[in-house]
């Protein structure tokens, strides 16, 4: 276990975290689908229809973030503490938008349901948007900093009052929120166009791709554009002393050049998906969004992490800022757990067989209508 | 960093409502999911379509259950992080591991199958089908073994060593986290726990429709599976609560003291099986702990230490120390404890200053001290006593009711088996009113688990009062008050959706 050093697995599991999150991020066409509810579906039996499509997926996203969070605990407990215990109020605000979701799909139409269907229905729609755009705002504060102090026994608190709400008013972060929002609404309305048979819903779902992506593209320029012209933070690799230095991120990815390749081929891929389903009507365009969002996704936050760059800073007390150095799991933690994650592979395949036997057919109404269960 | 005591009261308060809400529901999951993929088996196995029904019947009740499961079960493992974090630094080097384990292999597991088993019917063969089925069950049964691996190691804490320049206890071993003694009977109780209560809800919906004269095959089919399954699983839950207890003596002998409500410490001790506590009795006067009480001579030494004529400590020594036992009082510890605190104190300042030479017997000091840091931030000896009624009356509404479900197991079985189980009217009463009384007893075991470790987060290491986030007691009890309308709204529409399914029954289907 010593070939690999303290710093090889800080970078694999900083790696890891990145993957997951941007899986997450891809994932959450489940939430754009649901924001989509009214725009597409015109009467009940097509609303019924897009929540069956959804509801079975819903609960990998769902996992998704609890796996996000359960990676970052294991592997970077500190950003654990300082973040959740600091950015209380955020944190807590996005976690009751996943609680009232996990009721919603089998709570809906469930005869005697207490609250009525609508009810549950604006459930969703509130995780859709609430829940996602603070998800944004919370990972926008990796690239603009929080106000946290670690002390030499490495507890932490806030400084500021507002815990975490803060966050709100800095531009980045609220575009970095919207951005999400219309991007889960591209592939949520990417992902129905794939799974659902139903000539009344492909046309609008179209349209309401056009409509989101020129929503999102806009935002995207400003938030990429932000990330790799403002201004970053660095820290010394002996003495580890933090300072800011000025296009951080783009001078990693012109340190590793690859990353940047990647990085295009990821927004390359992810607008070819839109365009092909736009003009050329191609079904399959979501298999190119979603590995471009992962690609672009994981190396946007992958870039934060390395290259001696801070992934937290504080804004409180500069030298309190997070790196993936000071913040992670021991070496033996990290090396266990690096066995362990040898199951990731393992389980995105059953995950992946599973799904493709499940969704060989397209989803209509009759089917739904028909099954022993549904939503 | 100490805290305000409202600070940690609203958040221990929060730990407390968020878990017991959870805990609701997982119980039943844990134990019907093996009860479905039972029945489903013998679907399979016969063709029958019968037993397709009945599948999917109690399939459409997890579903209800498994959903309010999932509300309430995110929450808690990002609780560690938003109000334990000092916990999640001081011990997160070790505790998130199986969380995250939790996650990776039990979680996804569920989630996928999950949707096969309802999705499937007509998409996949019977016989993927039904491996779905048993693989949601042994998902959920994996995501206990996890977070009982976790909590295992809060009551009793292995494999690990306190690292003075990160100021927090790290992993050295990970087979002895995992194959804790005390996360092993921990997780054999609680499943076969949640077996016991599947069985008794089985059995309590079963008999409410021969009450109402209803489904009586389905209602007579599915008591003998329930109740076989709750007899042989009822067994394994009594003998692992007593090795349960075992554990408990040996690391948490206050607990088990607690659990008693044993202030005096005596050879031969026994089992208190009914009691009421005197509420004027103090630690340290003379007064006779209970008012009235019953009971089982010898029984405590032997549940605890596997022999008649042991010595089981009371609360009494084991705050002031008793010498013929060799036991050190808590004041001796905490004083051990502060200087433990101080040398580790000590040592980041020369370190900070460059002062290698000082820096190393500064921690020499700490490690001669070290084993009782935890107790150097109690205030006074006293804060080492868990809540002793509270202890003292769960745990013994928890193995009464344990008692009681057997007998409930055997004598449903045994009428259903010579076809007499709709005349004895009173019986299927009494099964139906066992279903609450099933929570109960769940809700208790924790209670005893989970109350009888404070005041410690981790036993002996580190106290509750450090362990909280530094935020706004007013913040944690906003939320406090948000969960608790929040879940109990969630609630209220899952039972009446639950009763509503069941009033419809297996036919409605
Ligand atoms: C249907 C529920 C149920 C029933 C009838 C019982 N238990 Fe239990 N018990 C639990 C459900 C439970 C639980 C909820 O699963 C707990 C909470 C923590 C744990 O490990 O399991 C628990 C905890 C627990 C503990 C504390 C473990 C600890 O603090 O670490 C002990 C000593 C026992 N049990 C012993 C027993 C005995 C001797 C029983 C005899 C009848 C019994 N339990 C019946
Ligand atoms: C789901 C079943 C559980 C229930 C019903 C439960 C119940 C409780 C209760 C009542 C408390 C408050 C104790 C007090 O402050 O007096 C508590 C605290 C706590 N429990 Fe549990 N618990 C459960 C499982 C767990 C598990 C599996 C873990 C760890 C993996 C855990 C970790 C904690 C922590 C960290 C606290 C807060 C610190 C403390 O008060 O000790 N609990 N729990
Ligand atoms: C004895 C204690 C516990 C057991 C046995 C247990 C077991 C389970 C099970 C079986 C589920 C699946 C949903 C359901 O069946 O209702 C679940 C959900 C969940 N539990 Fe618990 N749980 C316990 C306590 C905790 C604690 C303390 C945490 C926090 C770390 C936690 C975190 C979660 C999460 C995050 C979910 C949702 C997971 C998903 O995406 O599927 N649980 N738990």
């Amino acid at each position: 276990m010593e070939t690999f050093s303290l710093y090889t697995l800080q970078t694999y599991w900083w790696l890891l975290v990145s993957i997951i999150g941007a899986l997450f991020v891809f994932m959450t066409f489940v939430q754009g689908g649901q924001t989509l509810l009214y725009t597409l579906g015109k009467n009940e039996d097509e609303r019924d229809l897009i929540i069956n499509s959804l509801g079975r997926k819903w609960e990998l996203t769902f996992t998704s973030l609890v796996m996000f969070g359960g990676a970052l605990f294991a592997a970077f407990p500190l950003f654990y503490a300082v973040s959740f215990g600091g950015a209380y109020y955020v944190w807590m605000a996005i976690l009751f938008c996943f609680i009232i979701q996990a009721v919603s799909y089998e709570y809906r139409k469930k005869p005697n349901n207490f609250f009525g269907k609508r009810f549950y229905e604006i459930l969703l729609f509130i995780n859709g948007s609430l829940g996602i755009f603070l998800i944004g705002v919370a990972l926008g504060t990796l690239y603009t900093g929080g106000y946290f102090v670690v002390n030499e026994m490495h507890l932490s608190h806030w400084t500021k009052a507002s815990y975490g709400l803060e966050a709100l008013l800095v531009p980045f972060n609220v575009a970095f929120g919207l951005m999400l929002v219309f991007l889960s609404r591209i592939q949520g309305a990417l992902y129905l166009y794939n799974n659902l048979e139903n000539k009344a819903l492909e046309q609008r779902t179209r349209k309401a791709l056009k409509q989101n992506t020129i929503l999102f593209l806009p935002l995207f320029l400003y938030v990429a554009g932000s990330m790799l012209f403002q201004t970053g933070y660095s820290y010394d690799a002996h003495s580890y002393v933090v300072s800011t230095e000025s296009m951080k991120l783009l001078h990693n990815l012109m340190a590793y050049p690859l990353l940047g390749i990647l990085l295009l081929i990821g927004v390359a891929t992810l607008l070819y998906a839109i365009y092909t389903a736009l003009f050329t009507y191609n079904r399959r365009a979501v298999w190119f969004s979603s590995l471009g969002t992962v690609l672009t996704v994981t190396v946007l936050l992958f870039i934060l992490g390395i290259n001696h760059t801070v992934y937290y800073p504080s804004l409180a007390d500069l030298q309190s800022s997070l790196t993936i150095e000071n913040s992670s799991g021991s070496h033996y933690t990290l090396f266990v757990m690096a066995i362990v994650s040898l199951l990731v592979p393992v389980v995105l395949g059953y995950i992946f067989l599973v799904w493709r036997s499940m969704d060989k057919t397209k989803m209509t109404i009759e089917e739904v209508k028909s099954d022993a269960h549904h939503y | 960093m100490e805290h305000a005591t409202e600070l940690i009261d609203w958040s221990r308060a929060q730990f407390a409502l968020t878990a017991l809400y959870h805990w609701l529901f997982v119980p039943l999951t844990l134990g019907l999911t093996f009860i479905i993929a039972i029945m489903e088996t013998i679907y399979v196995k016969t063709g029958d379509v019968w037993w397709k029904k009945t599948t999917q019947f109690w399939m459409t009740i997890l579903a209800i259950n498994f959903a309010i499961g999932l509300a309430t079960g995110i929450i808690m493992e990002f609780e560690f992080g938003t109000n334990w974090s000092n916990y999640s630094w001081i011990v997160g080097d070790i505790f998130g591991a199986p969380l995250a384990i939790e996650g990776l292999m039990a979680f996804f597991m569920e989630s996928t199958f999950f949707a096969v088993m309802f999705f499937g019917w007509d998409k996949v063969s019977k016989k993927m089908h039904l491996t779905s089925t048993w693989l949601v069950a042994i998902g959920s049964n994996l995501s206990a073994l996890w977070i009982l691996v976790a909590n295992g190691w809060m009551q009793h804490p292995v494999g690990m060593t306190f690292n003075p320049d990160t100021a927090r206890n790290e992993m050295h071993d990970f087979a002895a986290v995992f194959f804790n003694p005390n996360a092993v009977s921990k997780f054999l109780h609680t499943i076969s726990s949640g077996y016991v209560l599947a069985s008794v809800f089985v059995i309590g919906i079963s008999a409410w429709y021969l009450i109402k004269r209803r489904e009586v095959r389905f209602a007579k089919r599915s008591i003998i599976v329930a109740a076989s399954f709750g007899l042989i699983t009822s067994l394994f839950m009594l003998t692992s609560g007593d090795e349960s207890a075992f554990e408990v003596a040996q690391n948490q002998p206050m607990k088990l003291a607690a659990m008693e409500g044993l202030y005096r410490g005596e050879e031969r001790a026994g089992i208190i099986a009914i009691g009421l506590l005197d509420k004027e009795k103090e630690l340290g006067d003379e007064k006779e702990p209970f008012l009235f009480s019953l009971e089982i001579p010898n029984a405590l030494s032997f549940l605890g230490y596997h022999s008649l004529n042991a010595f089981v400590p009371g609360i009494h020594d084991l705050v002031y120390g008793n010498e013929k036992h060799h036991i050190m009082s808590i004041s001796d510890k905490m004083q051990e404890g502060k200087l433990a605190v101080s040398a580790l104190t000590a040592y980041k300042t020369y370190k900070k200053e460059g002062k290698e030479a000082k820096a190393k017997e500064a921690l020499k000091d700490f490690r001669a001290h070290e084993k009782y840091m935890g107790y150097g931030y109690l205030k006074k000896p006293e804060d080492a006593v868990p809540n002793v009624a509270l202890t003292f009356y769960s745990f013994h509404t928890m193995v009464g009711l344990g008692t009681w479900f057997l007998i409930l197991f055997i004598l449903v079985l045994y009428f259903a088996m010579i076809n007499e189980i709709e005349k004895k009217r009173w019986l299927l009463y009494a099964a139906l009113w066992s279903i609450p009384l099933a929570y109960v007893a769940q809700e208790c075991g924790w209670i005893v688990a989970e109350v009888g470790r404070q005041p410690w987060a981790i036993q002996d290491l580190l106290p509750v009062g450090m362990a909280a986030s530094n935020v706004a007691s007013s913040s944690v009890m906003i939320t406090f008050w948000l969960f608790a309308v929040l879940f109990t709204g969630l609630l209220i529409a899952e039972v009446k959706i639950m009763l509503t399914q069941i009033k419809n029954g297996p036919e409605a289907h």
